[in-house]
């Protein structure tokens, strides 16, 4: 026994001692900001904050739809869908779950300072039918309906009104709000402390209504914001779980015996933007017409990048290369249609010389720095590919926070961005993204792609009840916007966890962290 | 005496105003908070809505003055991020800062008094050279990159401390301090070495070169030419008079631990106020990086209003006017 293991074990038994078994420690780069749940349509708050809150419809390990607080729902006309609830579920504070906490849940995702009201934009007005049963009827026939509701987290009545939280917090009117720091909800686990932006600990709903198949009593979770502290945590010891793994670590980790990284597909696709609107590019050499408009242009931009050296140098193997701005999780994905124009630098420069620029033009280009996985690097590495045909990219590298207003201002030629539809569904991603701006669609089309067809199909894709006759659609909206060049997809980036060897959890897609799925040996 | 205090008390109002426009200014350029208020899929006319609705399509001179008038009357809104009040949200990490701070500070004053003064006293040694080494690397070596060395050696590889947080905190009416329990003092004590180690290499060499200095003083030959002994000579004539300089100095730069924890804190992932602020740059959270910077100065300035008094009336002559 030498004494540095001596000095180990101490420490360990320092760090976990005192701490009741089964503890889950976790630390992740960003944090839930707010405990409501309806104040931040945002991946990090929704998920976290569905370990304490849940929706009438749930989704389980492989994110098909599964019973929540809803244990059956059906349409009973083309407009109204009655959802049964589940029987003796009750808050954590005791008082049982109705229709009524639905109804007012449904009112205040709708009303004002909600942030969810993408998902609910659709409803026209949940009615109570009895104690346990609720109609929800929708504006137009709305066939996803089920699809959007796993998202929309239900709150009790009581406790809302107890606690004046009716509405979520009006930063306008800088009156607090309990709900951002206080819990009530069904789920399995309930707050016991919270400390924004530097420690939350939940603990195990003995009274939840689900089968347990975690073991786990209590989560303290830690935001770690930085990439190296939060390395040397997982290292050390003193933390479970950490997300995500910064891609150059990974083989570090790997390569400790006591811990593990778990790697799998986001359902986050990251694309290039171009604008096909003006008549002349913002910041081109090129006067008087807009090379964007040009398909062949288009073609040549997507037969430039290098997807291969993307994925290996730059992602370390992490990405799945897309031809489509959607990932095989989200309903609508169309396997036929994913494969990607060949990489031909020769066939680009061709296609360019076509289109009347021989020698290339230049563009700027926007790009976050840090928002998806190595963006930064992956604009770099497009930057290059680009030059190879002449098109000379001025890259204008920026953080989120200066980034995206500023694209979404469509102040931008050429742009990185990344989408996960918060629906899960094909339409979300049709509708935002490719659909002709208005106010109400094509809020982050922010090149302005337009196809009446496309338009046409997605409205009927909107409305249509049949799933195959749906499907056939999207798959149609798909391919046409592939045929136009509309954007050029890149990749899914993939998710990386890291883990001691002892903890075993599922990792779904959609980049949340279900506790009620995690064991601990 | 008086009219000295007041005079300098205006003074610092004057800053406190440069303060809060140049960070006001600056923050019209972080980026909109618009963004990460509202998700991926808000419509532009909510965006619009709640631009008016924040104020924020205003005239920058209004926005200005309305800034100001409620930040005279500690009033700096809601974290537009977290939806809680920005003086509860600077209440709640103050403690973590302060006693960081304090731990450093005092650390760099324990050890570097000593550390200094042997170095004057055997400034030929080799443990003086050394140490005198030693101390250039601590003002010349980033914080960041201390703070990841200690935790690669003490947290990964030895398993000894804690690598992040700030561990187990009792709650003193309203204050929550980590120095009363052992995981608290666990926590604390990387993250005040890195913060101390600069300051710590400053005392040390400020105190040797201000001894070197007194030594040399015409008081110090006169004692030794009385026959007094060197240990007298050292500690009771020479240091006292070593340490006023160096004592203003520490005082002023206790401000600066408190600014400069930033640094210290995202590496460790203290809970504290400069941690709260580069979350806040994360979000464009306009009121709590106005709040914090416009604290930070006042801080500054009210040591330096302290230290300035003290001065006052340690030394007479600048009480003439």
């Amino acid at each position: 026994m030498t004494t540095r293991r001596l000095a180990i074990l101490l420490g360990l038994a320092i760090s976990f001692g005192s701490s009741p078994a089964a503890t889950l420690h976790v630390a992740q780069a960003g944090d839930a900001t707010s405990m409501d749940p309806h104040s931040l349509n945002e991946t990090m708050q929704l998920g976290f904050l569905g370990n304490i809150y849940e929706p009438l419809v749930a989704r389980d390990k492989t994110l098909a739809l599964t019973p929540g607080l809803a244990t059956t729902w059906r349409r009973i006309s083309p407009t109204v869908w009655r959802f049964s609830l589940r029987k003796g579920v009750t808050f954590h504070d005791g008082s049982p779950f109705g229709s009524d906490d639905v109804v007012f849940s449904f009112k205040r995702a709708m009303g004002d300072g909600s942030d969810m009201k993408p998902f609910t934009s659709g409803i026209k007005e949940v009615r109570k039918v009895d104690d346990l049963t609720v109609e929800i009827e929708t504006l137009e026939p709305y066939p996803i309906l089920p699809d959007v509701l796993s998202e929309v987290y239900m709150m009790s009545h009581k406790w809302c009104e107890a606690n004046k939280a009716e509405r979520p917090v009006d930063k306008r009117k800088g009156v607090e709000n309990a709900a951002s720091f206080k819990t009530d909800g069904t789920g399995p686990y309930r707050l016991k402390e919270r400390q924004p932006g530097s420690r939350t600990v939940l603990v195990r709903n003995a009274q939840w209504w689900g089968k347990a198949e975690g073991n786990v009593d209590e989560v303290v979770f830690t935001p770690i914001a930085s990439d190296p502290t939060r390395v040397a945590a997982l290292l050390s010891g003193e933390v479970d779980v950490i997300e995500p793994v910064p891609l150059q670590d990974i083989d570090k980790i790997k390569a400790d015996p006591a811990l593990k990284v778990m790697q799998g597909p986001e359902l986050r696709t990251i694309f290039i933007g171009m604008d096909q609107k003006r008549d002349e590019l913002k910041g081109s050499n090129v006067k008087g017409r807009n090379p964007f408009k040009d398909r062949r242009v288009r073609l040549a931009l997507y037969e430039a990048i290098d997807i291969e050296a993307i994925r290996t140098k730059i992602m370390r193997g992490a990405a799945t290369p897309t031809a489509l701005p959607l990932a095989p999780g989200v309903n609508g994905f169309a396997a036929d249609l994913n494969k990607r124009a060949p990489y031909d630098v020769e066939g680009a420069k061709k296609l360019l010389a076509e289109a009347g620029y021989p020698t290339g033009f230049e563009v700027p280009m926007n790009c976050p720095n840090d928002r998806y996985v190595n963006d930064e690097q992956i604009c770099q590495a497009l930057a290059a590919n680009w030059a190879r045909i002449g098109v000379k990219i001025d890259l204008q590298l920026e953080s989120k926070s200066i980034y995206f207003p500023k694209v979404l201002r469509r102040d931008t030629s050429l742009y990185l961005l990344g989408w996960t539809p918060a629906t899960y569904d094909a339409h979300n991603v049709l509708l935002s993204l490719l659909q002709t701006p208005s106010a109400t669609t094509g809020t982050f089309n922010l090149g302005s792609y337009s196809n009446p067809k496309v338009d046409e199909l997605i409205g009927r894709i909107q409305s249509e009840v049949d799933p195959d006759q749906r499907l056939r659609l999207i798959h149609e909206a798909l391919k046409l916007q592939q045929d136009d060049v509309a954007m050029l997809p890149l990749h899914q980036q993939a998710l990386a966890w890291g883990m001691k060897r002892g903890v075993t959890l599922v990792q779904p897609a959609d980049d949340t962290m279900p506790y009620k799925w995690v064991n601990l040996k | 005496m008086s009219w000295f205090i007041l005079g300098r008390i205006v003074q610092g109002m004057v800053v406190m105003l440069v303060v809060a426009l140049v960070s006001f200014s600056i923050f019209q350029y972080v980026g909109d908070p618009i963004t990460s208020i509202l998700g991926q899929d808000a419509s532009e006319s909510d965006r619009t809505q709640l631009r008016a609705e924040l104020g924020l399509d205003k005239p920058a001179p209004v926005q200005f003055a309305r800034f100001l008038a409620r930040a005279a009357t500690g009033d700096f809104g809601l974290s537009l991020s977290q939806g809680q009040r920005v003086s509860s949200l600077l209440a709640e990490r103050f403690p973590a800062t302060f006693e960081l701070a304090s731990l450093a500070g005092l650390a760099s004053l324990v050890f570097g008094i000593p550390l200094g003064v042997y170095a004057a006293l055997h400034r030929r040694s080799v443990g003086a050279r050394l140490g005198m080494a030693v101390s250039l690397l601590g003002v010349s070596v980033p914080t960041f990159f201390l703070g990841i060395l200690l935790i690669l050696v003490f947290s990964v590889h030895l398993h000894w401390l804690p690598s992040f947080g700030r561990g187990d905190t009792v709650d003193v009416g309203g204050w929550s301090t980590g120095l009363l329990t052992l995981d608290g003092w666990r926590h604390a004590l990387l993250p005040a070495s890195t913060l101390a180690a600069f300051q710590l290499a400053l005392v040390v060499r400020l105190v040797r070169s201000e001894m070197l200095e007194v030594l040399r003083a015409d008081y110090i030959r006169f004692a030794r030419a009385r026959g007094l002994r060197d240990r007298r000579i050292h500690f009771r004539h020479a240091l006292r008079n070593t340490l006023m300089p160096v004592l203003t100095i520490v005082g002023l730069q206790f401000g600066g631990l408190i600014a400069f924890a930033i640094i210290t804190e995202s590496v460790f992932q203290w809970p504290g106020l400069g941690l709260l602020f580069i979350q806040a740059i994360g979000t464009a959270d306009v009121p709590v990086m106005a709040a914090y910077l416009c604290m930070v100065a006042a801080v500054f300035i009210v040591i330096n209003l302290l230290v300035d008094v003290a001065y006052v009336l340690v030394d007479p002559r600048l009480r003439r006017r």
